[in-house]
């Protein structure tokens, strides 16, 4: 397989040396050092590892590093730049939507994909959207609280 | 291991409190658990620094495991030194840097460390204040604090200010008392989790990722079965593999079924892909254990296997001599089984291990036992506990699932081995196979109700589960037996979240829905009469009168269950709401009362016990290991159902805030009652009395027994 030489992660063209079907969710983590999209599983039931790859909510574990290049890739370290949090990154805070927080990026990640498809979920939508996504601390009621808040005011990316 | 004589040395100067409970095993050194020649540490201490330049830090051997502990301790000490949240530092569960700890376990911080660290910083607070009134000649009792300033008059001090130049230390016993906070500021409030930022921006460097200059990756060969016997490996093909090392070794004394002498084989590689391709190429032959039980078969094992006396066996094939029980059963013992379920902490384990050149081991691991996990590597490496330093960064949950050191002993192993720094992270399938799960059990339960309702017998055998919550609440005004068996079990278990709290409140609270069912009593009004425990009616009437038990409305396919019960200090009562069709059970609605002394914080004690709730569902409906031949089948999540988003039912916590009392902690009772409860509406709905957790495995309710039998 080919290697992988650079990647636009974030808004930064990085350069690596890769083999092209390592996981996305390795190179990462063990490469680029981002270490804030997580490993649960490696068979995309908990989408812990949910980046956007040209804003699309993306399980990184399934996803071979050669499909990502070329592609504009947001990690949680990305989604504040110069430290102003997103919208979605409030109201996780401020609705007390995680324990552990090993979920939490993943999570907010796919809620900012859920939020881009549809501005205005219902409880229903905010369900199904997020149904895939696994957070074992059980607090999915606070999560689809924040979701509902950041959605309130707009938290569109 | 930080002392009294090296604390200023390693900090720096500024003022300094000592909570020891044995200061004498303190001043030595001590820290091990089983080393020889060295004293009892000193348990549950807690120590606080405030620097020259006004930094406060607060030193704990509890962990963070999501369960936000980080949170309410920095309140304890911000509510007493009248200081900022934002101005105060916790360092927890370092065993170079914090006091030696059991661990963080039992839900015990909240009761051992809240007090400490508030005694602690009381007392910082009164050392600044006879500082100040030195420095200003005035009297103490003039001075106030407030906001982290110390005030009098037109004087006005940082704390850091005061402590110019001097090296203060006071040691004061953990037994010292607490004058009782009638009207506490910073405590009892809703304060965000302290680290919520460094979370929700991928910022929190856990375990798992942590990474350290050349560092290698390490994988660890375990067998097909368990049980199974290496008999030879052929690591020619995986040592061809550029970067692949192979290490042979033999652990000493590892924690694991196969107990001492484990062989140990595994291989490092830059990184993980290469590392997975040399665990992959390795070609082991291996001799299988035969005659294990099934998930099927292996309550009938634990009635064979138990053994006069109580108390709880450990894995099976040690070999122990068994006396079987011989005494005659009642007859009218009515059955019910309990699967066996795995924790599932989100992040596996995980741990970085790195020999520095002196020898000295460090290592970073997410485990409740930081010093536990110490002295496991000093065992089994044989290095003296001084030369090892464990590093407990906040981590991806526990749950009662992460009380050892199996990956810092695999890291330290394959460190010590390549010469390098290793980093040995668990899969998913590693974790739900070889970390150890929540018992299964079997629990035998009889009693009987005179016509007016109160209990006059209550008997309860409990195989293999455990002793938490093993005895009734309730008044019984006859004989009462309850007992548990100690037996074997095939699979490696430990302690899940309530213990055995789940699997016994299941019964027992099911059993007493039969009892009233019989009587032909409302579950309330049964439970009621024979509860003279002031606190546990409290959240019983709390929680139904939030639900609306007593207006409540059964249409065709719904039903309606309460449960409650009391254990570590707090006190429990859910009531659920669920529909069945089909046999597809649906909880569409649960409310639950937890009292568990004053709250320290009331919206992470919702979110905790919201989060027991959620828990509780899996176990109570669809979450099992099954396992033969020596094999967990359910070894991922795309295996074993774990609660998600369309699995939440409405909740609603009811807090019973108790001022007058100590707090308690609240990690684990708020999880006893929800299975009983549900299981309670399932009855109610279905006719259909479910005698078996999960009840509703596959998404279909289990074969249950109608009321008749």
């Amino acid at each position: 397989m080919a290697r992988i030489t650079q990647l636009d992660v974030n808004g930064v063209i990085r350069r690596l040396d890769a083999d092209g079907d390592r996981t996305l969710l390795s190179v990462l983590r063990d490469d680029l050092e981002l270490t804030g999209t997580k490993y649960g599983c490696g068979e995309g039931q908990c989408a812990a590892c949910t980046v956007l790859i040209d804003g699309q909510p993306t399980k990184s574990c399934l996803t071979r590093v050669s499909a990502a290049t070329g592609k504009k890739i947001v990690t949680i370290e990305g989604l504040a730049p110069n430290g102003k949090l997103h919208p979605l990154q409030e109201a996780f805070l401020e609705a007390d939507a995680m324990q552990c927080g090993w979920c939490t990026p993943g999570m907010i990640l796919g809620a900012v994909g859920l939020l881009r498809r549809t501005p205005h979920p219902t409880e229903a939508e905010i369900v199904s959207g997020m149904n895939g996504h696994i957070c074992r601390c059980g607090t999915y009621s606070r999560i689809i609280r924040a979701i509902q808040t950041a959605a309130a005011k707009g938290g569109r990316a | 291991m930080i002392t009294r004589r090296s604390f200023f040395a390693v900090m720096g100067g500024g003022l300094a409190v000592w909570i020891v409970d044995n200061a004498d095993a303190q001043e030595s050194g001590g820290g091990a658990r089983r080393g020889m020649n060295q004293q009892a540490p000193a348990d549950v201490g807690a120590w606080l620094h405030i620097a020259e330049d006004g930094i406060i830090t607060v030193f704990t051997g509890k962990v963070e495991v999501g369960q936000n502990a980080r949170t309410s301790l920095t309140q304890a000490a911000a509510e007493e030194l009248r200081a900022p949240v934002g101005s105060i530092r916790m360092i927890m569960g370092d065993t170079a840097l914090t006091p030696f700890d059991q661990g963080t376990f039992g839900s015990q911080t909240t009761p051992q460390m809240w007090p400490r660290i508030r005694r602690a910083a009381a007392t910082a607070r009164e050392m600044l204040v006879d500082l100040a009134a030195k420095k200003w000649n005035v009297d103490a009792s003039r001075i106030t604090v407030a906001a982290g300033k110390v005030s009098v008059n037109g004087h006005s001090a940082g704390f850091g200010e005061l402590t110019q130049g001097q090296k203060l230390l006071r040691t004061i016993p953990a037994s010292e008392a607490l004058t009782p906070a009638a009207d506490w500021k910073v405590a009892g409030t809703s304060v965000a989790k302290v680290n919520g930022r460094e979370i929700v921006t991928g910022a929190h460097p856990y375990a798992y990722d942590v990474h350290r200059p050349g560092m290698l990756f390490g994988k660890v060969l375990y067998p097909p079965q368990f049980g199974a016997k290496l008999v030879s490996v052929d690591a020619s093909a995986a040592e061809a593999i550029p970067g692949v090392k192979v290490i042979r070794d033999t652990f000493h004394s590892r924690a694991m079924s196969e107990g001492a002498g484990m062989d140990l084989v595994g291989v490092v590689a830059p990184d993980p892909a290469t590392a997975e391709k040399g665990l992959a190429a390795l070609k082991a032959e291996w001799k299988p254990l035969e005659g294990q039980p099934s998930s099927k078969d292996v309550f009938a094992y634990y009635k064979r296997h138990a053994r006069a006396g109580g108390g709880r066996g450990g894995r099976g094939g040690r070999g122990q001599a068994a006396e079987p029980e011989t005494a005659p059963a009642n007859p009218n013992l009515v059955s019910y089984t309990v699967a066996y379920i795995a924790h599932t902490p989100l992040e596996p384990r995980a741990a970085v291990a790195e020999f520095g050149a002196d020898g000295k081991l460090t290592v970073w691991t997410g485990t409740q036992r930081p010093f536990g996990v110490k002295s496991e590597l000093a065992q089994d490496l044989g290095i003296p506990e001084d030369d090892i330093h464990v590093l407990m960064p906040d981590t991806g949950s526990g749950y009662g699932g992460k009380h050892n050191g199996d990956a810092a002993l695999e890291a330290a192993r394959l460190a010590k081995a390549a010469g390098k720094p290793v980093k040995r992270c668990w899969t998913r399938e590693e974790e739900m196979t070889w970390a150890y799960f929540r018992p299964g059990g079997l629990i035998e339960v009889f009693g009987k109700a005179d016509p007016s309702g109160k209990l006059v017998e209550w008997e309860f055998h409990n195989y293999n589960s455990g002793p938490s919550a093993l005895n009734t609440p309730y008044d019984v005004a006859g004989t009462k037996t309850e007992q548990l068996h100690q037996t074997l079990s095939p699979l490696r278990q430990g302690s899940y979240r309530g213990l055995a709290g789940t699997a016994n409140h299941f019964v027992r609270e099911s059993y007493m829905d039969e009892l009233a069912h019989g009587l032909k009593m409302d579950p309330l009004e049964f439970r009621l009469k024979n509860i003279s425990d002031e606190r546990l009616r409290n959240v019983l009437v709390a929680a139904s009168d939030k639900f609306g038990w007593k207006s409540r409305r059964k249409t065709s396919g719904t039903g309606f269950g309460l449960a409650c019960g009391m254990e570590k200090g707090g006190y429990v009562a859910a009531c659920a709401e669920v529909s069945v069709t089909s046999g597809v059970v649906k909880v569409v609605r649960v409310t639950q009362a937890f009292e568990c002394g004053g709250v320290v914080n009331p919206e992470h004690l919702h979110n905790q016990v919201d989060g027991a709730i959620a828990m509780g569902i899996g176990g109570a409906l669809f979450e099992a290991i099954e396992f033969g031949d020596g094999k967990i089948a359910t070894n991922r999540l795309s295996k074993y159902r774990v609660p998600r988003f369309a699995d939440m039912p409405k909740i609603e916590s009811v807090l019973l805030d108790r001022r007058d009392l100590t707090p308690a902690g609240a990690g684990e009772t708020p999880i006893m009652a929800v299975a009983p409860a549900i299981g309670n509406a399932i009855f109610d709905a279905s006719g259909q009395r479910i005698r078996s957790l999960p009840m509703a495995p596959g998404n279909k309710l289990a074969a249950g027994s109608t009321a008749a039998e």
